[in-house]
């Protein structure tokens, strides 16, 4: 059963479209992340969801339920939709104690006050935060007054709760922390969690599912792992990869020829493709490829590239080797400890089948079909000049 | 379904369309403010211009060409060029102007002196100085006047002779006496703590880092002062000098005391007394050019300082700051300060307490000490039987009718403003929040004299649902509000623009209505500046004189318009016991405003 139905949305601000037709369907129990850079309508996409922004167009729908509909100007009140919103800048209201911030929902609600206390007190308990109840939020740590925020959204027990950046303003190691319990909280209340953030880690981490947007729209939509591996989009590979992952980058060119090969010319290596249909001949590629999909050998292998160590960066478990390849520069990730002088020649492999190609003028990620290397002995020959030609 | 008629799918959009736009507090509150405002002050000003080129019935007397209810130019024609423009117009016009630049010059010079030494330079003693620059504004701006009066007066008017005369047995000129000079004189040391409050509050958020910069790139210290300090401080000053001058030519009080016993007129003079020689149309036409020279003045403000809007708020925030050192000259200034201002503010009170209790005025001697102005029985020898004012039944009625003005109307005028500063703040995008900070900020450019004129005719017979509200307390509480809503919406929206959006939001999603969510969140978070802008409202009701003098009615009697009774009478005794009254309930609420609500006046001042 689907907890939240988006169709068709799109939403303006002073007049300028933030969100273009959007559509998404957010499963019941999910923990769904809308990751994108600053500006790319993400928070907006929450308000909407939220109710404090009015989708011009497009339905959604609440677990059955139509909530807005931009086409009859219905927009239901964010208090009726049966969620809560944590705010990135928290939103605590300094004049009320820590309780009275949490029994606030409640006590709107018209609750009795020995049900409030209780209530209040499981919220507070669930948080680990039960002895700052009478403390005011000014007196509070960060950390602690995003709980008290994240009390204050769990106390009335939503359907859904949306979590607007909430772990921007923590420090680093507060976040780690606050992540660990946020991903506890979802799977002691399961609840559908919409989380937003411009940080791929968190949602690389915390999510069941990933969508991220770029330009008011969304690019992708997948699991965490499925994103990693596969970005959809060139705008997305960069978007995910520049977390301190050294992602190499290629610029290759299609070839094929009459008799019906065709191949990858990339700067570091000729790759050969399993002709298929759209491979045409001079159609630009980016490859992307992941530092630790670059095998390191000392020896020969079947199509491997020889290349040179220019520099070693040790890195704790792993170490990073930034190789020399026919003038082009990679970087390769190696786990354990390696020992290599700079200068020592060694055989890449480049792991075919984790690479991302992408088509150079629209961005958009291909299907490539590499030939296997020693499958195929007739072609041993020319593998050989492949492989060494540069 | 599918094949449903247009018509039927349009509907609930439309009606979908209408409740959305209805239940956003935004703006129905902005639509009701908008209708109050519209019918407060935008009809009444439209009615009067309207009224201005209609022959009267009155007319026929004066001319056989008057022809009741048709269009003519004959009112503005009498005004602007008769034979009785020169002293109708003319002359009141130069005298307001000249009074105009004259004291807003001087409480320039003052102000802003003061407000450098106080807030850049290290002199010594700058909470007593700043104390004591305040006590002025607490103050009716007349009482300065009546103490120069006592001073300065001469025979001309009969009565006794004033301190100078009796101590030093000269009878001091008429041009030190009345007319321009005091005139000058009383406004400029009353309105002088507006400069110190507006540009004290620009340069003490200046942060001086952007001095140091200047000096650290080479400039001379007058250099730094020009370039930067001056520039920078330039919007506050021409705010100061445009308030100051605004209320300086549509002031009533002072040039009535100290103006009329020499011919001396201004506009504001003029009109009252046209009022009250029935000349009503003639009268309107000078509110008109009251209104119109405030409204030029306020564009050229607006063209001078451009796109930085004068009304910036300066928040009080307290930036690094170096102070410039006085040197030597530390110790001597601060004195000079502290005894100027206690020149000015406290030696007039002490005067006149003094003064209330002489049995006879200007005789200066032990034995003509007594409390009979006071709580004194009705005398027949003095002041023709009026009783001390502890036993006069019209003082009972007037302090009540003072505190009920002053207390109902400064909560209505607080409440009022933070809900259209709400308005304000929160629709600054939509034209409605933007119409109601236009049309909130109007009653400024109207003096107070043309908007109780506007009010006399207006609400003189029942209109629509609306009673008669003539000669009723009711109508003396509209004013005050209306009068002070340009204070308080600023004060407002400034205060709801610091509380940010999400606060309200996380309350709207835990499904507290706009009711709860005021009452809740934003009232307790807007406290301290909904208490100054009461403190503010209530100093001026309590002190207010040009805004009610026009609709006074015996039952309506306040504290001022008595006291003001008293003056014209020549009963100065008991007068000086009111004044005394009206600055002891002042100053009583005034301190407990600061000391339990926090309250800060600079705040609502500081916003214009």
């Amino acid at each position: 059963m689907h907890a939240i139905k988006l169709q068709g949305i799109r939403v303006s601000l002073d007049g300028k479209q933030v969100l273009n037709d959007i559509n998404l369907t957010i499963k019941q129990g999910d923990f769904m992340t809308f990751l994108g850079p600053s500006g790319c309508g993400k928070t907006t996409l929450l308000r909407t969801i939220a109710g404090l922004q009015q989708a011009e167009a497009g339905t959604i729908t609440i677990s059955g339920r139509e909530v807005a509909n931009g086409e009859t100007s219905f927009h239901m009140e964010p208090s009726k939709r049966r969620l809560s919103l944590v705010f990135q800048s928290y939103a605590l209201w300094p004049h009320m104690t820590v309780f009275d911030n949490v029994a606030f929902g409640l006590q709107v609600r018209k609750l009795g006050k020995a049900e409030i206390r209780e209530k209040v007190g499981a919220a507070l308990d669930k948080m680990r935060i039960a002895e700052l109840a009478a403390r005011y939020p000014s007196e509070l740590s960060g950390g602690q007054q995003q709980r008290v925020a994240i009390a204050r959204a769990i106390v009335t027990e939503p359907d859904i709760l949306l979590l607007d950046e909430p772990l921007s303003n923590l420090d680093a190691k507060l976040r780690v922390e606050m992540r660990a319990e946020l991903k506890r909280l979802h799977q002691e209340l399961n609840t559908t969690v919409i989380y937003v953030t411009h940080d791929q880690h968190e949602a690389m981490t915390l999510s069941t599912q990933v969508a991220v947007f770029f330009g008011g729209q969304i690019v992708q939509l997948d699991k965490p792992r499925q994103l990693y591996k596969h970005p959809q989009t060139l705008q997305v590979s960069e978007f995910i990869g520049n977390t301190g992952m050294q992602m190499n980058r290629l610029d290759a060119i299609v070839r094929t020829d009459d008799e019906g090969l065709a191949w990858l010319d990339t700067p570091v290596a000729l790759l050969p493709l399993t002709a298929g249909e759209g491979l045409k001949d001079g159609l630009e590629v980016v490859l992307t490829v992941r530092p630790e999909d670059i095998r390191l050998h000392e020896s020969k292998r079947p199509g491997s590239v020889a290349v040179s160590v220019t520099a070693v960066f040790p890195s704790g478990a792993e170490t990073y080797v930034q190789l020399d390849a026919g003038g082009h520069q990679l970087m390769a990730r190696v786990i354990g400890e390696s020992e290599y002088e700079p200068g020592t020649t060694l055989f890449a492999v480049l792991r075919e089948d984790q690479m991302n190609a992408y088509d150079k003028n629209t961005g958009i990620r291909m299907e490539l079909k590499y030939a296997r290397h020693n499958n195929e002995p007739g072609e041993s020959a020319h593998e050989d000049r492949l492989s060494y030609s540069r | 379904m599918a094949n449903k008629p247009a018509v039927t799918v349009k509907r609930p959009r439309l009606h979908n369309q209408t409740l959305n736009w209805l239940t956003n507090p935004v703006h129905l509150i902005g639509l009701a403010a908008l209708l109050f405002l519209a019918y407060t002050i935008v009809w009444p000003v439209l009615k009067i211009l309207y009224t201005t080129f209609l022959w009267r019935q009155q007319d026929v007397r004066l001319t056989g060409e008057a022809d009741p209810g048709h269009f003519t130019l004959y009112h503005w024609t009498r005004v602007l060029a008769s034979d009785m423009s020169m002293s109708l117009f003319y002359k009141p016009i130069l005298n307001s102007l000249g009074v105009g630049f004259a004291v807003s010059a001087l409480s320039m010079l003052l102000g802003c002196g003061l407000a450098w030494l106080v807030v850049r330079t290290n002199i010594p003693w700058k909470k007593t100085i700043s104390f004591l620059a305040v006590i002025p504004y607490l103050l009716p701006s007349w009482i300065l006047s009546q103490a120069w009066l006592t001073f300065f007066k001469n025979g001309k008017i009969g009565g006794t002779p004033g301190i100078m005369q009796a101590l030093l047995h000269v009878s001091p000129p008429d041009w030190l006496s009345y007319g321009f000079v005091p005139i000058v004189f009383s406004l400029s040391i009353h309105d002088s703590v507006f400069f110190f409050l507006i540009v004290g509050a620009a340069l003490s958020s200046m942060n001086s880092q952007l001095e140091e910069a200047a000096s650290v790139s080479g400039a001379k210290r007058l250099t730094v002062l020009r370039r930067i300090v001056f520039p920078l401080v330039l919007p506050s000053i021409l705010s100061g000098f445009i308030l100051i001058f605004t209320k300086a030519i549509s002031s009533y009080g002072v040039p009535a005391l100290l103006g009329t016993p020499v011919n001396f007129y201004m506009i504001s003079t003029m009109l009252y007394s046209s009022m009250r020689s029935r000349l009503t149309t003639e009268a309107n036409v000078l509110s008109l050019t009251l209104m119109i020279i405030s409204m030029v003045t306020i564009y050229l403000n607006q063209r001078v300082v451009g796109r930085r809007r004068s009304f910036v708020t300066v928040t009080g925030k307290d930036s690094a700051r170096t102070l410039t050192s006085l040197g030597r000259w530390r110790y001597p200034a601060a004195g000079m300060a502290t005894a100027g201002m206690i020149i000015i503010s406290v030696v007039p009170l002490l005067v006149l307490l003094l003064q209330s209790f002489m049995l006879k005025e200007g005789e200066y001697s032990l034995s003509n000490l007594t409390m009979h102005y006071w709580w004194g029985g009705s005398d027949p020898d003095i002041n023709t039987g009026e009783k001390g004012v502890f036993q006069n039944p019209i003082f009972m009625l007037a302090l009540k009718n003072s505190l009920y003005i002053a207390g109902v109307s400064s909560v209505i005028a607080a409440v009022i403003g933070l809900i259209l500063g709400y308005v304000v703040a929160r629709g600054r995008q939509s034209w409605l929040g933007r119409a109601v900070d236009q049309v909130s900020f109007l009653p400024y450019l109207i003096p107070g004299i043309s908007l109780a004129a506007i009010y006399i005719s207006m609400f003189a017979k029942p209109t629509f649902i609306i009673p008669a509200l003539y000669g009723t307390i009711t109508l003396l509480i509209l004013i005050t509000v209306v009068k002070e809503l340009p204070f308080t919406v600023k004060a407002g929206s400034a205060s709801m623009m610091q509380i940010g959006r999400e606060l309200e939001e996380a309350a709207q999603i835990s499904g507290a209505p706009w009711f709860t969510r005021f009452r809740r969140i934003l009232l307790p978070l807007n406290r301290k500046s909904l208490m100054s802008a009461f403190l503010l409202v209530f100093i001026g009701a309590m002190k207010e004189m040009e805004l009610i003098i026009l609709l006074i009615t015996p039952r309506t009697e306040t504290l001022t318009t008595i006291t003001f009774y008293y003056a014209e009478k020549g009963y100065e005794q008991l007068m000086n016991v009111i004044l005394m009254i009206i600055i002891a309930i002042v100053m009583t609420v005034y301190f407990l405003a600061v000391k339990f609500g926090k309250a800060d006046l600079t705040q609502g001042i500081g916003g214009q």
